[in-house]
C-alpha cells in the first residue's frame, strides 16, 4: 500500500515499431506517474500516435515492454480497458444515433447507467445537443462527445490523442477546463499528444518531445528551460548582411541562429540587461543597421527548434 | 452482460430504421418490383410488332398493294400501316409497317425501332433480320404467314390459358425477389455496414472498451435475421393480398430455407467483411458478389435460357439454391424433405463461411 502512489501508472520501456521502411518508434521509454499528466508534444508523423495506440494495447510494438497499472496488455484487456479512458486521432461515430444514444451504448459497456450519461453530458456541456444524430453535431461537438466516450468510466488514466485538433481558441479552452476540472476533482493521470505549445504548457506539468520515433527531451517545463542552459532570447532583423560583425568574444551569448529567407538572427543569451547594451553599441560601431529588436523568454518553440532543426507547427 | 445485449441490439434496429434507403431497398423495393412485374405479365398484353417497308419505285409491288388493300392507315402515324389480329385466347397482336428508304431502315433497325426489314425482288418479299434475336424471329413467322394469308391460330388446335395458382409469372416472381432480397439485405447490411465502421475507425472504438465482442455480432445477426423475416412478411402479404400467392408446401421447410439462406449469405457477408478496411473495395466486392447471381440465378427469368454448358453451374450458385428452393416450396408444394439437399448446402457452406471471416477478423 505504502508505494501505490510512486509505482508508475503506465511504464514503456525500450518501446519499438517499424511500418514496412519507416521507423514509427526508435526504442522509447515513458513512465506516467498517479495524477500526472503528461503531453506528448511532436510535429506530423513524429511517433506520438503509435506510441499511445502501443499503450492503449490497439497496436503490437516489435519490441519492449508496457505495463499498465504494473500488468500487460495480454490477458487482460477487459480489466485494463474498465480503467482506461482514451479518445482516438479520429473516429466518427455513427452517423444516425444521438449524442445520448451513442453514450449510452458506450456507458452499457461499463456496466453505467442513465445517471452517468447525464453526468457526462453536463460535464461535456452537451445537454442542449442531447438528440441530435452524430451527423449533426459541429467538429467541436464531435470532440467534446469522443472526450465524454473517454470519462464515462471514471477512468484512472486518460489518453487522448489530438483532442484539440482543428478547434477554435474558445472550443480548445473549453476543452481545458473541463480535464483541469478533473484532475482537481478526481486525480485523474493523462496521456495527451498535441503539436500545440500552449496546450502542453497549460495542461501539462511533464512534457516529452518527441521527433522522428525518439524522445527528445522530457520533463517539467522549467527542467527543459533549465537543461537548455539560457532562458532569454533576443531577436532582429539585419537589414544587410554583409554589415553583420562577428560576435565571437561575446561571453553571455551562447547560440546565434540566422533563418536565411527573412534574414533574422535569434540569439540565446544568459543575461539579457549585461548583453544588450554592448551588442547595440557593437553594431552601431561596425554600422549594421538592425530593425525589430526584441526580447523575450524561451519558449518551448524556440527549444524545439533547437533540437530538431524545425518549427512544431510547420 | 444483459445491458450490453440489450443496448446493442437497440442501437443494431435504431441504425436500420433511421436509414431511408435502407428500408426502401428492403421493404418497399421488392413490393413495388413485384406489382410492376406481376401487372405487366399478368393478362393478355397486346403485342406489338414494327417492320420497315421498303417499297421499290416499280408500279406493280406486292407490298405496296398488300399494304393498301389489306391494312389501315395508322391514326397516330400519318405514314404507317398497321394490321391487327385478335384471338380471344391469344390476345391482340398488331404489326406497323413503315414505308421507308433502305438507308432509314437500316438506322431504325439500329436504334432498335423496328424487329423486320421488307423488301421486295423479283416478285419475292426479303425479309432482313438478325436470326440471334428472338423477338425478330418471332415477328418474321407472324408476318411472313400473314403476308401468305395463314391463320395465326391453327384450325387444327385449341388454347387453353393457364390461370392455375403456381404457374403464373408472379409465382415464378415472388420466391426469386425473397432471396434477392435476403442476399442484398445480408451483404450490403452486414458486411457493407462492418466495412464502413471499421473505416470510420468505430469498430477499433467499440473493441477498446469491455464490450463483448460476440454480443456485437450476435446482436448484429439478431437484429438482420428479424429484418430478413419482415422483409419475407411483408413481401408475402402483399402478394397474397394482391396476386393470391400463398406457400402451398410445408411453412417448416419454407422457414428452414429462409433461415439457412440467411445462414449462408450473414456467414459470406462476415468473411467479406473481414479484412477491408476501405468501403470502395467493398462496395466492388460485395457489387461483384450479388450482380451475377441476381442475373444468372434466374430471380427474373429462368435460367434454361442460358448455353447447357452453364446451367450445372449456376444450379449450384448460392442465390439458385436459395430461390429454387423457396420456388418449389410456394409453387410445387414440397416438403422438407425434398429440399434437403439445398437446405444442408447453404447451412453448412455459410457456418464454415461464417468462422472463418471469425478466425481472420480484423478489429483494428
Ligand atoms: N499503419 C501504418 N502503416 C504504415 N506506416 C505507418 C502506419 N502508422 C503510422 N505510420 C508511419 O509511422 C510514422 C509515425 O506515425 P504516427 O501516426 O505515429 O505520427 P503522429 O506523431 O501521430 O503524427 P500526427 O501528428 O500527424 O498525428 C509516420 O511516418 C507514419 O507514416
Ligand atoms: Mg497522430
Amino acid at each position: 500500500m505504502t508505494d501505490t502512489n510512486t509505482q508508475p501508472i503506465v511504464k514503456a520501456v525500450n518501446i519499438k515499431k517499424t511500418f514496412k521502411d519507416v521507423i514509427a518508434l526508435a526504442g522509447v521509454d515513458l513512465e506516467i506517474m498517479p495524477s500526472e499528466y503528461t503531453a506528448l508534444l511532436g510535429p506530423n508523423g513524429a511517433g506520438k500516435t503509435t506510441l499511445v495506440e502501443i499503450i492503449e494495447g490497439i497496436q503490437k510494438p516489435d519490441s519492449g515492454e508496457i505495463t499498465l497499472f504494473g500488468k500487460h496488455w495480454s490477458g487482460n484487456k477487459d480489466e485494463l480497458y474498465k480503467q482506461i479512458g482514451l479518445s482516438f486521432q479520429e473516429t466518427k461515430f455513427e452517423d444516425k444515433l444521438t449524442a445520448a444514444e451513442t453514450l449510452k451504448m458506450f456507458a452499457a459497456f461499463y456496466g453505467l447507467n442513465d445517471n452517468r450519461v447525464e453526468e457526462i453530458l453536463n460535464i461535456v456541456n452537451l445537454q442542449e445537443k442531447r438528440k441530435s444524430y452524430v451527423v449533426n453535431l459541429s467538429g467541436g461537438q464531435r470532440q467534446k462527445l469522443a472526450l465524454g466516450i473517454a470519462l464515462l468510466n471514471n477512468p484512472k488514466l486518460l489518453i487522448l490523442d489530438e483532442p484539440t485538433t482543428g478547434l477554435d481558441p474558445t472550443a480548445r479552452r473549453e476543452i481545458w477546463a473541463i480535464l483541469h476540472e478533473l484532475k482537481k476533482n478526481h486525480g485523474t493521470s493523462m496521456i495527451l499528444t498535441t503539436h500545440y505549445m500552449e496546450e502542453a504548457e497549460n495542461l501539462c506539468e511533464k512534457i516529452v518531445i518527441i521527433d522522428k520515433g525518439k524522445v527528445l527531451a522530457k520533463g517539467t517545463l522549467e527542467q527543459l528551460i533549465a537543461d537548455s542552459k539560457t532562458s532569454e532570447i533576443v531577436q532582429f532583423k539585419v537589414l544587410d548582411k554583409s554589415t553583420f560583425p562577428d560576435f565571437s568574444k561575446f561571453k553571455n551569448l551562447r547560440e546565434t541562429q540566422w533563418e536565411d529567407s527573412t534574414n533574422v538572427v535569434t540569439m540565446s543569451v544568459d543575461n539579457t540587461s549585461a548583453f544588450l547594451p554592448e551588442m547595440v553599441s557593437y553594431l552601431n560601431n561596425a554600422g549594421c543597421k538592425i530593425s525589430e529588436l526584441r526580447c523575450r523568454y524561451v519558449t518551448l518553440d524556440d527549444l524545439f527548434i533547437r533540437m530538431t532543426g524545425r518549427k512544431l507547427t510547420d | 452482460m444483459l445491458k450490453q445485449f440489450t443496448q446493442l441490439l437497440s442501437i443494431q434496429f435504431k441504425e436500420f430504421f433511421r436509414e431511408p434507403g435502407a428500408l426502401f431497398w428492403s421493404f418497399i423495393f421488392p413490393i413495388l418490383m413485384s406489382f410492376a412485374l406481376g401487372m405487366a405479365f399478368s393478362d393478355k398484353p397486346e403485342m406489338s410488332q414494327h417492320a420497315a417497308v421498303v417499297i421499290p419505285s416499280t408500279d406493280s409491288s406486292f407490298l405496296k398493294t398488300y399494304l393498301s388493300n389489306n391494312c389501315s392507315k395508322s391514326s397516330s402515324q400519318k405514314n404507317e400501316y398497321q394490321k391487327s389480329v385478335d384471338y380471344k385466347e391469344l390476345g391482340k397482336t398488331t404489326t406497323h409497317f413503315i414505308p421507308t428508304t433502305w438507308k432509314e431502315s437500316e438506322i431504325m433497325m439500329k436504334r432498335g425501332q423496328i424487329e423486320l426489314i421488307l423488301t421486295e425482288n423479283k416478285g419475292k418479299i426479303n425479309y432482313h433480320f438478325d436470326p440471334a434475336n428472338f423477338t425478330s424471329r418471332l415477328a418474321y413467322i407472324i408476318v411472313s404467314g400473314m403476308m401468305d394469308g395463314k391463320n395465326l391460330v391453327s384450325t387444327n388446335s385449341v388454347i387453353k390459358p393457364l390461370q392455375t395458382k403456381g404457374t403464373r409469372y408472379i409465382d415464378f416472381l415472388v420466391p426469386g425477389l425473397l432471396a434477392m432480397g435476403i442476399m442484398s439485405s445480408c451483404l450490403w447490411g452486414i458486411s457493407y455496414g462492418l466495412i464502413e465502421k471499421r473505416s470510420k475507425k468505430l469498430l477499433r472504438r467499440l473493441v477498446a472498451t469491455p464490450m463483448k465482442k460476440s454480443l456485437f455480432m450476435i446482436t448484429m445477426f439478431i437484429s438482420r435475421f428479424v429484418f430478413a423475416l419482415l422483409e419475407t412478411v411483408a413481401l408475402l402479404t402483399f402478394a397474397y393480398f394482391v396476386f393470391d400467392v400463398t406457400i402451398q408446401g410445408s411453412i417448416i421447410a419454407f422457414a428452414a430455407v429462409i433461415i439457412s439462406g440467411s445462414f449462408f449469405f450473414m456467414g459470406l457477408s462476415i468473411l467479406l467483411a473481414s479484412r477491408t478496411a476501405n468501403t470502395q473495395v467493398g462496395n466492388g466486392f460485395i457489387s461483384a458478389i450479388t450482380m451475377p447471381m441476381m442475373l444468372l440465378s434466374g430471380i427474373f427469368f429462368s435460367y434454361s435460357n442460358f448455353p447447357d454448358v452453364m446451367i450445372p453451374i449456376i444450379k449450384y450458385l448460392p442465390l439458385t439454391l436459395f430461390a429454387d428452393s423457396l420456388r418449389s416450396i410456394i409453387n410445387e408444394g414440397f416438403g422438407i424433405m425434398d429440399i434437403i439437399q439445398p437446405l444442408l448446402i447453404l447451412t453448412i457452406t455459410g457456418l464454415t463461411t461464417f468462422f472463418i471471416g471469425l478466425k481472420i477478423y480484423k478489429w483494428y
